[in-house]
């Protein structure tokens, strides 16, 4: 895939799946293209599923309705006519309880890193994050926007369980789990924001293209 | 109303499983064998999506404190309904007191348990599947335990009688066409991963069917931005060993994929037992589309068999 090309590549996933990747390396304006070509797609009501990824987006087609070179086609000249800016995002903020009990993980961050946990949490609290897409569990953000200086790897030993709330750093994403699950990321803090709950009419508390802060608490 | 008396090994209710929640991290959960459901379904005249029990490898005992009709259907567990053997692929009446008896599967994974007005739980986010791994829907997001009473959907009174059906037999082959990373993989990978048994391990769960077997390859260090996958995605994280996604599979992942399940073969992953043998069988997309015709004339003719059998004044669909 050459850096210089704006053109995305599309290709099948499954038989009745097709994937358009835009171009390399990964940016927030190919998000922001994928995310109005997911409402546009949604809008006309051919696919079961549309999914947004890192910079992709998947769609899941009726194979006796559409071939997968119609689909690609479909695919590609709506990510040329869609604009970016048309899509509307919110500004969310969810407090964290950062350190302490709520974060055991925030001093070996500190010592990777070489900052002093209150400057971790400075850092942390006061960058601006954007939800690029869900999956991985319900109501889980991929974020972009983690400080490079905050970038830790994932524990070497991952965890049996990492709880529900945990805000967390792994490699160079930054997160919060819905539910608690078995992880590597590094926990600095804990939110009670209720990220997914299916009684909701809206399950999911953040979606794609929100603009999201933590805020010490 | 149903009363488990021994959930077996792992029971849990399902239905065809959610649509329309993928890009909000919610996994379809639902039937691991979708055919199987659909057809234990139809043959006590429910909606090919009722909610049914999905039984993994037998053992379930559940005690009938109403009368009503009942049929099994996928992994033959030489049920016994009191005394009286139920075949697989058969509708049985129940009457109130009655006892329901499975054995252990004796090949295959998941028997189908459906009940004539289908299993009442409510529903959430449009469907009525246990979700196990993010404890959604069911039975309070979990898998049936001893004591657990289930109340049945009233289904129209209705004259039926016995009947059975041909079930599909699993073949332990499975139909794919090449991922999408299939030409990132090494010449002798491809080769081993078309060409070699693979067996089901022990850890495989309704996320995924992990497969072990000759380590496969790539020809060079491949990352991957995460992006949309669905069951039958066969991944390969670095281990080298493929897993197989199943319906409560990730809906978002980043390890390379070297092939899909074609929809018409889905429903076999209900039935791939920990220790059996399989192997993957190349195909176009033209044979995928074959098979899956030839799937829906099957369907088809089970529907013109139930509609004959059918008194003409009862209203087969709930």
């Amino acid at each position: 895939m050459s850096q210089q090309s704006t053109t995305p590549c599309c290709y099948q996933v499954s038989e009745d799946a097709v994937t358009l990747q835009a171009p390399a390396p990964v940016a927030l304006h190919f998000q922001q293209q994928i995310w109005a070509l997911a409402e546009m797609l949604k809008a006309k009501g051919f696919y079961q599923a549309i999914v947004p990824g890192m910079n992709n987006l998947t769609v899941q087609f009726e194979p006796s309705q559409f071939s997968a070179e119609m689909v690609q086609e479909h695919l590609l000249s709506g990510w040329h006519s869609v604009q970016a800016e048309h899509f509307q995002s919110r500004e969310l903020e969810i407090p964290v309880r950062y350190g302490g009990d709520n974060g055991p993980d925030l001093r070996d961050v500190a010592t990777h890193t070489g900052l002093s946990e209150a400057e971790v949490i400075r850092l942390h609290s006061e960058s601006v994050y954007t939800v690029f897409f869900l999956g991985f569990q319900p109501g889980f953000a991929y974020l972009g926007g983690l400080p490079e200086s905050l970038h830790t790897p994932r524990r070497a030993t991952p965890r049996a369980a990492v709880p529900a709330g945990a805000v967390a750093i792994g490699g160079a994403q930054t997160g919060v789990y819905p539910k608690a699950a078995p992880g590597g990321w590094q926990i600095i803090g804990h939110t009670d924001v209720v990220l997914f709950d299916p009684r909701r009419d809206e399950p999911c508390f953040w979606r794609p293209g929100d603009q999201v802060r933590f805020i010490p608490c | 109303m149903l009363e488990v008396i021994h959930p077996g090994i792992f029971s849990s209710i399902q239905d065809l499983g959610r649509v329309g929640y993928r890009q909000d991290g919610v996994s379809q959960a639902g039937a691991l064998d979708p055919l199987s459901l659909r057809l234990a379904n139809r043959l006590v005249g429910n909606s090919a999506g009722a909610a049914a029990i999905e039984v993994m490898l037998g053992q379930l005992q559940i005690k009938f404190n109403r009368s009503g009709w009942i049929a099994l259907t996928g992994a033959d567990c030489l049920a016994r309904l009191d005394d009286v053997p139920v075949y697989c692929g058969w509708r049985m009446p129940v009457r109130k007191g009655q006892i329901l008896q499975l054995k252990v599967a004796r090949s295959g994974l998941c028997t189908y348990l459906a009940v004539r007005g289908g299993i009442d739980v409510p529903t959430l986010m449009g469907s009525r599947s246990t979700d196990i791994q993010a404890g959604l829907g069911g039975l309070d997001g979990r898998a049936l335990k001893a004591g657990d009473r289930l109340a049945v959907r009233q289904a129209e009174k209705c004259h039926l009688e016995k009947l059975g059906i041909l079930l599909p037999t699993p073949l332990p082959q499975l139909r794919v066409l090449p991922g999408a990373d299939w030409s990132s993989f090494t010449a002798q990978a491809r080769e081993h991963f078309m060409a070699d048994g693979w067996q089901v391990t022990p850890t495989s769960n309704r996320m995924g069917f992990r497969l072990q077997g000759p380590v496969l390859q790539l020809q060079s260090p491949l990352e991957l931005p995460s992006s949309g996958v669905f069951p039958g995605v066969i991944q390969v994280p670095p281990s080298g060993q493929p897993i197989i996604l199943a319906a409560e599979g990730q809906s978002t992942g980043g390890y390379p994929r070297i092939g899909a399940v074609i929809r018409s073969d889905l429903w076999k992953l209900g039935q791939l037992r920990p220790g059996q043998t399989i192997y993957f069988t190349q195909v176009t997309a033209d044979e995928a589309a074959a098979a899956w015709q030839v799937q829906q004339r099957y369907l088809q003719r089970v529907e013109m068999l139930l509609a004959s059998q059918q008194d003409s004044v009862c209203d087969a669909l709930i």
